[in-house]
């Protein structure tokens, strides 16, 4: 909340758990990762409809159509909101195409504003 | 090269299945990040589109030296306007497809902006053929 905080305009997988009170699933954090970008949406067609590369995806759904829709669109960080639980099939698939999960209790509008006081971008 | 998959009407898990495989196979061959992409969202839509308004169906995939082409046949309901169905919004979803997130009536609006080629013909009450073309090197 600090203009320190504000002026970091990328986070890492492990910072974003943390701001979200999240827990992490599916495959490997990569630790290299600098997130930037967010999106939220509960609208699958909706993230596939975007041509930006390296988002991150917060939803309120829990099922594997959100794991299938972050492979075919090179997502590789998926939020999952409202303290929804993934099935061990999400995760599995998760694990095979490289994408990481954070479960959060938190709303959907929680994580986007934490995110976004963060310094993590809207794409539009 | 020719490969074909079926796809299950109604059967969520498993849509996305093709595509999934297809985006593996394409990066096998090294084709272009960016086309890969490109070709998988659009398959990817009108996968879901099967699983999600037909009974059942199939993806005829052909890769060619400059370009892939991606033909879905379905048994289903059929498309009556097919410039509605086009329209962005435009959407027959039912609940069920809904809470899985979909139904937005944006899949061939978007099949159409990332493929290089989109054709639909449709019977009502027999089925719908969706063609997908995506250039190598455009
Ligand atoms: N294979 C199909 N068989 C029968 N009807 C279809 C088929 N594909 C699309 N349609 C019809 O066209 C409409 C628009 O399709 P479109 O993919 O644009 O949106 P949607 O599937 O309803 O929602 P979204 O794709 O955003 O999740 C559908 O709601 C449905 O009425
Ligand atoms: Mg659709």
């Amino acid at each position: 909340m600090s203009l320190k905080t504000k002026n970091i305009n990328h986070l890492t997988v492990h910072s974003i758990a943390q701001v979200v009170n999240g827990t992490i699933s599916g495959a490997p954090v990569d630790t290299e990762q600098k997130i930037e970008y967010a999106f939220a949406s509960d609208l699958m067609s909706d993230v596939l409809m975007l041509d930006t590369n390296d988002i991150t995806l917060i939803t309120g759904l829990a099922n594997p159509q959100v794991i299938r829709t972050a492979e075919m669109s090179d997502i590789n960080l998926v939020i999952i909101a409202r303290d929804k639980k993934c099935s061990s099939e999400m995760i599995n698939l998760a694990r095979e195409n490289n994408i990481t999960i954070i479960e959060t209790p938190y709303s959907v509008f929680k994580v986007s504003g934490l995110l976004y006081n963060q310094g993590i971008k809207p794409i539009f | 090269m020719n490969i074909k998959f079926d796809i299950e009407g109604g059967n969520f898990s498993s849509a996305g299945l093709a595509s999934s495989e297809v985006k593996r196979l394409l990066k096998q061959l090294n084709i272009d990040i960016k086309t890969i992409k490109r070709l998988v969202v659009a398959m990817y839509e009108a996968e879901v589109n099967i699983v999600a308004h037909a009974y059942q169906g199939e993806a005829d995939v052909e890769i060619n030296e400059d370009h892939i082409k991606v033909v879905f046949t379905d048994h289903g309901p059929g498309i009556d306007d097919i410039d509605l169905a086009m329209q962005k919004g435009y959407s027959t979803a039912s609940e069920q497809v809904r809470e899985m997130g979909f139904g937005a009536g944006m899949g061939l609006p978007n099949i159409k902006s990332h493929a290089d080629k989109l054709n639909i013909t449709s019977e009502v009450g027999k089925g719908t053929r969706v063609e997908i073309i995506c250039y190598l090197n455009a």
